[in-house]
C-alpha cells in the first residue's frame, strides 16, 4: 500500500484498506499488554481447572500466531475510535464511507462470519455492516499531529453484560463501588473472564456507558491519571479478584486482568455509572496516518 | 463423569445456536436428523462454502450457552441428548434437568476458537441452511478439548459453587471496600 496525501482519492481508498487490514489483524494478534496479563495469570492460578484453562488460552494465542487464524470466532461489533489530530482537514462522511467498506470488504474476502443483523427481522445482509454498524467514534485532539485510527472487534459475550445505573449523589462513591461488585459477580462466567472491567463515572446516561466503552479498551497497566480515581481502580481490581470468580468462571485468582477507570464531570443530581467488560483476548489494533499518508501500525 | 472432571471427545458432535433452538422448540419444527444420545455444542461457525457445495470450518468457537438457558430441558426430554458443550454456563433450573434427565454440560474456553478449530476435523452435514450461520452443523471431531465437567447428571455445578464462595466472600470484600 503506498502512501497517500490526506484528503485525495488515493487516501480514501487507504482509509478502506487500514480499516480492513484491521479488522482483521485485530482478531489474529492479541496485544503484548494482555499476553503478558495472561502469562502472569497462568503463574498466580494454583487449581488445577484455573490452570487448564489459561494453558488453553495461550494455545490459542499460539496456534494464531503460527497459523494466522482468528483466535475467537466472535468476529464481533467493529468499533472504530477515530482520533484526528490538529490542523488535518477531512471529509468525515467519507472516512466513515471508507471504513464501512473496509470492513464489508474484510468480510468478504477473509472472509470473516458476519454477526451483525436487524435487531427487528434479525436479518443478516452477510457483511458485517448495517444501520449504525460500524460504530464510529470521531474525536479531535491537539496533543498529535496525526489520525489515530483504533479498531475495536467487540465480542458479543462480554458486551452483553453491559450495565448502567443512575445512581443517587446521596450514594456516593461506595454505591459505584457496590454495583461494580454486584454485576461483576452476577456476570459471573459470561463475559469471558479474566476480563478488563472498564467503569464509566459521571456524564450523561450515554456519555456514562461510551466511558466505560473507553475504560475497557486501555492498554493494561495505564492507571488514570488522577490519583484518586487511580487509587479507586486497584482497589476494585483487588476487591473483584478476591471473588474467587475466576478463568471463565469455573473458580481461580484472576477474575480482572485490569480495572479502568473513566470519568466526566455531571448534573448535581446525577451520579451515573456504568461497566463495559472486555473479553480475555483484549483485542485491539491501531493505525497512525500522518499528514503525508504514511502509516504505523500499533495496539 | 463429575463435576471439575477433564476430558477429550472423539466423535460426532453437533453445533447448534439461537436461530436453530427456536425454531425446533418454538417453532414446533422436528429436527431434521435423529439426536438421541447426541451431544451439542453451542457454535455458529465461521465456514468457506467449498465448490462440491461442502462447507469447510474457518473458526470454530463456542458462544454464551446462557442465551440458550431455557432450551435444555425440552432437548433432553424431547430430543434425548445426553451433553452439552458450552461457554458460560448454565442456570440452577437446567442443572436440575441435566440431573433428571442424566446429561453432562461440559465447559470450553471461550474465545480459543483456533484450538477449537484445529480439533474438527470436517463438517459432514449441515441443516437449515436458511439460518446461516445459525444453522445445525454436524461436526466430526478428534480429541475435541480440553472440556472441564461443569455440571454433572448428579446435581454438581462448578457455577453454583462459585457463585456460593464469591457470595460469602462479599462480606468481607465489602468490608475491605469500606461499603456495606
Amino acid at each position: 500500500m503506498r502512501s497517500a496525501t490526506i484528503n485525495t482519492d488515493a487516501f480514501y481508498d487507504q482509509l478502506e484498506e487500514l480499516g480492513e487490514r484491521l479488522y482483521v489483524e485485530a482478531q489474529i494478534d492479541i496485544p503484548p499488554d494482555v499476553r503478558a496479563a495472561i502469562n502472569a495469570a497462568m503463574e498466580r492460578e494454583t487449581s488445577q481447572v484455573a490452570k487448564g484453562i489459561v494453558n488453553t488460552m495461550l494455545r490459542a494465542m499460539a496456534i494464531s500466531d503460527k497459523k494466522h487464524t482468528l483466535v475467537c470466532q466472535d468476529t464481533g461489533f467493529p468499533i472504530f475510535f477515530v482520533t484526528i489530530g490538529r490542523g488535518f482537514l477531512i471529509d468525515g462522511a467519507r472516512l466513515i464511507d471508507a471504513l464501512t467498506r473496509g470492513i464489508e470488504r474484510a468480510t468478504a474476502e477473509h472472509p470473516l462470519r458476519s454477526s451483525i443483523v436487524s435487531p427487528i427481522t434479525r436479518e443478516n445482509r452477510q457483511t458485517s455492516t448495517g444501520d449504525g454498524i460500524p460504530v464510529v467514534h470521531i474525536e479531535f485532539s491537539n496533543e498529535i499531529d496525526y489520525i489515530d485510527l483504533l479498531m475495536i472487534p467487540k465480542g458479543s459475550g462480554s458486551e452483553n453484560m453491559s450495565f448502567l445505573k443512575m445512581l443517587s449523589p446521596s450514594d456516593g462513591i461506595s454505591g459505584v463501588k457496590k454495583f461494580v461488585m454486584e454485576m461483576t459477580v452476577g456476570a459471573g462466567g459470561k463475559p469471558c473472564p479474566p476480563t478488563i472491567v472498564g467503569v464509566g463515572i459521571g456524564g450523561t446516561s450515554d456519555l456514562c456507558t461510551l466511558l466505560a466503552k473507553k475504560a475497557s479498551i486501555r492498554p493494561l497497566g495505564e492507571r488514570n491519571p488522577d490519583p484518586q480515581i487511580a487509587a479507586l481502580e486497584l482497589e476494585l481490581l483487588e476487591a473483584i479478584n478476591a471473588t474467587g470468580i475466576g478463568p471463565m468462571g469455573l473458580g481461580g485468582d484472576t477474575t480482572a486482568l485490569d480495572v479502568h477507570i473513566e470519568a466526566a464531570w455531571t448534573h448535581i443530581t446525577c451520579n451515573p455509572v456504568a461497566i463495559n467488560f472486555q473479553c480475555w483476548r483484549g483485542e485491539r489494533r491501531r493505525a497512525k496516518v500522518y499528514a503525508d499518508g504514511h502509516y504505523e501500525f500499533g495496539y | 463423569m463429575r463435576a471439575g472432571d477433564s476430558v477429550y471427545f472423539t466423535g460426532t458432535i453437533w453445533g447448534i445456536r439461537d436461530a436453530t433452538y427456536i425454531r425446533i422448540f418454538d417453532g414446533k419444527v422436528p429436527p431434521p436428523v435423529d439426536l438421541h444420545g447426541a451431544v451439542f455444542l453451542h457454535v455458529a461457525p465461521n465456514v468457506r462454502k467449498l465448490p462440491n457445495g461442502k462447507y469447510e470450518p474457518m473458526t470454530v468457537g463456542t458462544t454464551t450457552s446462557m442465551r440458550m438457558d431455557r432450551f435444555t430441558e425440552p432437548s433432553l426430554r424431547e430430543c434425548g441428548i445426553r451433553g452439552i458443550i458450552g461457554k458460560g454456563g448454565l442456570s440452577d433450573a437446567s442443572s436440575a434437568a441435566l440431573t433428571s434427565l442424566g446429561a453432562v454440560y461440559l465447559a470450553i474456553v471461550g474465545g480459543a476458537a483456533s484450538v477449537e478449530t484445529e480439533q474438527v476435523e470436517a463438517i459432514e452435514n449441515v441443516y437449515f441452511e436458511d439460518l446461516m450461520p445459525e444453522c445445525l452443523w454436524e461436526f466430526r471431531v478428534r480429541d475435541f478439548g480440553p472440556l472441564t465437567v461443569a455440571m454433572d447428571a448428579h446435581g454438581a455445578s462448578i457455577y453454583r459453587d462459585v457463585a456460593n464462595v464469591a457470595q460469602e466472600r462479599l462480606a468481607s470484600i465489602y468490608a475491605k471496600l469500606g461499603i456495606k
